[in-house]
């Protein structure tokens, strides 16, 4: 327990700390925002699907935690070049409880970053539907960035330097953020894309988040939750199985 | 006096597509308690190897190995309870302070939070860093860190403390600071230390026994006296380059590394 709470610990006190960190995350959310929000908002508006900006701030949401927290697991590459993962291997505590503090300590810092967006987006113009709909959506991002936080050191645990990050960043999370339907309604899209996205459990995450601060959705709020729950499980289980098997 | 290190027969086989290649063979040495024991080698020839499976970093392929009485293989928690390690890498946090890096590795370590923050100001003080408590650690030299190191190292109360390479990098002074805390922790505490150095002169002065290996096998062991002794020389440097030759080895950084370097050169060959 108490290496779980540590190691959580040092994720957040290291977030914080790093003010460059959190803004500079921030400017691609933010270009988002006012590039397509502001940008293609008459296109959408005359499409007659209403207010672009109140539709992608869920989406831009999403994509603000998919990044920080696969990045946060990515950390794991520059621990293991600077040596601190040397320091909690050789600990008299299993590694599944490191590697748990650690997701736990990532999820907490992406949801940190997603409800940071939150607030940019209402800045920005957005209206959430309900101020009752504030609580369960953070409850949303939490899920999400847990869910992605463990992908993310799954993904890390098996790379040794750096030079995979790009190979990561090109052929999974961009398309796990643009196959979403952050970005788009997926109720009109052709069938391949809509079968494309199901597979993407951003889709769920980002259907939950419209859920409760938009009031519309795709799928079932039952759904959404029981696939972000299952992934993560699924994603927790391997991220604890490939962490294990590091050998530094 | 009882062996708090206790290595039979040890060995360790890489293999890979290409081949095996065995990284140390057949060791068997042991550490009594509170002695201060050098283990030795040229660059590639054993020492990292052994220092991780003696730490429950890697599992041997066959021989037996007990510190403190446990099997890192099986009772790897005991073990890791036992020794305190200062690795030939800095492993300490950049972004957190001296201070926080030492609450992380005590609470990792289930330091009882009653004795943890006395434990901590003991230590700064023997290091000498405690002016520098709430510093960010990439503010410290290289120095500072290996001596923030140590200090965690002892953190827990260890039985071992194991130095790979501790002075490395650091000027005369520091070098001569750092062994005056190691021998004086080794004599207030009968902490048994086992450390590596390329500094021959280091290992005469500071341990009471040296052991030497090259191309996986141990070599020679005893005194720093009785290896001079058995070859005839003056130093104990002398006496390592007539045990183990004076041509420069081929540096290889890991295991890993040394596994693709015999790789390439298979498939070099082959070509």
């Amino acid at each position: 327990m108490k290496a779980i709470y540590i190691m959580w610990l040092r994720e957040v006190k290291r977030f914080i700390r790093s003010k460059s960190r959190i803004v500079g995350a921030l400017g691609q959310p933010i270009l988002f925002l006012v590039a397509l929000g502001y940008g293609l908002g008459p296109v959408f508006q005359k499409a007659g699907q209403g207010n672009y900006l109140e539709f992608i701030a869920p989406g831009i949401i999403g994509m603000s935690i998919i990044f920080t927290a696969i990045f946060n697991g990515m950390q794991i590459i520059w621990d293991r070049q600077f040596g601190f993962l040397k320091e909690t291997m050789v600990a008299p505590v299993s590694r599944t409880s490191i590697m748990f503090g650690r997701t736990l300590g990532g999820a907490t810092v992406a949801a940190m970053q997603g409800v940071l967006v939150l607030l940019i987006a209402i800045v920005a113009g957005f209206r959430p539907v309900s101020v009752f709909g504030l609580l369960p959506a953070v409850v949303a991002m939490l899920l999400v960035a847990f869910l992605f936080s463990a992908l993310g050191i799954a993904v890390a645990s098996k790379l040794k330097d750096m030079q995979g990050f790009q190979l990561i960043m090109n052929f999974l999370v961009m398309p796990l953020f643009f196959l979403s339907g952050a970005l788009f309604p997926l109720g009109d899209v052709p069938a391949a894309l809509l079968w494309i996205a199901r597979f993407d459990p951003l889709s769920y995450g980002v259907d939950a988040l419209r859920a409760f601060l938009i009031g519309t959705a795709t799928f079932p709020l039952a759904l959404d939750a029981a696939v972000l729950v299952g992934v993560s499980a699924v994603f927790l289980w391997l991220g604890a199985r490939f962490f294990s098997e590091i050998e530094v | 006096m009882t062996n708090i290190i206790e290595v039979q027969n040890l060995t360790k086989k890489f293999g890979s597509a290409e081949g095996e290649f065995t990284a140390v063979k057949d060791v068997s040495f042991s550490v009594g308690e509170g002695e201060i024991f050098a283990f030795l080698g040229p660059n590639g020839a054993g020492k990292s190897t052994t220092i991780k499976m003696l730490t429950t970093l890697l599992h041997q392929t066959s021989g037996t190995i007990l510190i403190n009485g446990s099997d890192p293989r099986k009772d790897s928690d005991a073990v890791r309870r036992s020794f305190g390690i200062v690795f030939q890498d800095p492993s300490l946090d950049d972004d957190l302070t001296a201070l926080e890096n030492l609450q992380l590795h005590g609470m990792l370590y289930g330091v009882p939070p009653a004795t943890l923050a006395a434990r901590i100001e003991e230590l700064l003080a023997l290091v000498e860093l405690s002016g520098r408590r709430n510093d960010f650690i990439r503010d410290f030299s290289g120095g500072m860190k290996r001596r923030l190191e140590i200090a965690r190292g002892l953190l827990h109360h260890p039985k071992i403390i194991f130095l790979d390479e501790p002075t490395l990098g650091l000027d005369p002074q520091t070098r001569n600071h750092l062994w005056s805390y190691v021998q004086k922790l080794n004599a207030d505490e009968g902490i048994t230390v086992f450390f590596t150095t390329h500094y021959m002169e280091e290992a005469d002065r500071v341990a009471k026994r040296i052991a030497i290996i090259d191309h996986g096998t141990l070599i020679a062991q005893g005194t720093g006296g009785e290896l001079k002794a058995q070859t005839g020389t003056a130093t104990l440097e002398d006496a390592f380059l007539k045990l183990t030759g004076s041509e420069i080895r081929e540096e290889a950084g890991s295991s890993a590394d040394h596994l693709r370097l015999r790789g390439q050169l298979w498939h070099g060959g082959r070509r």
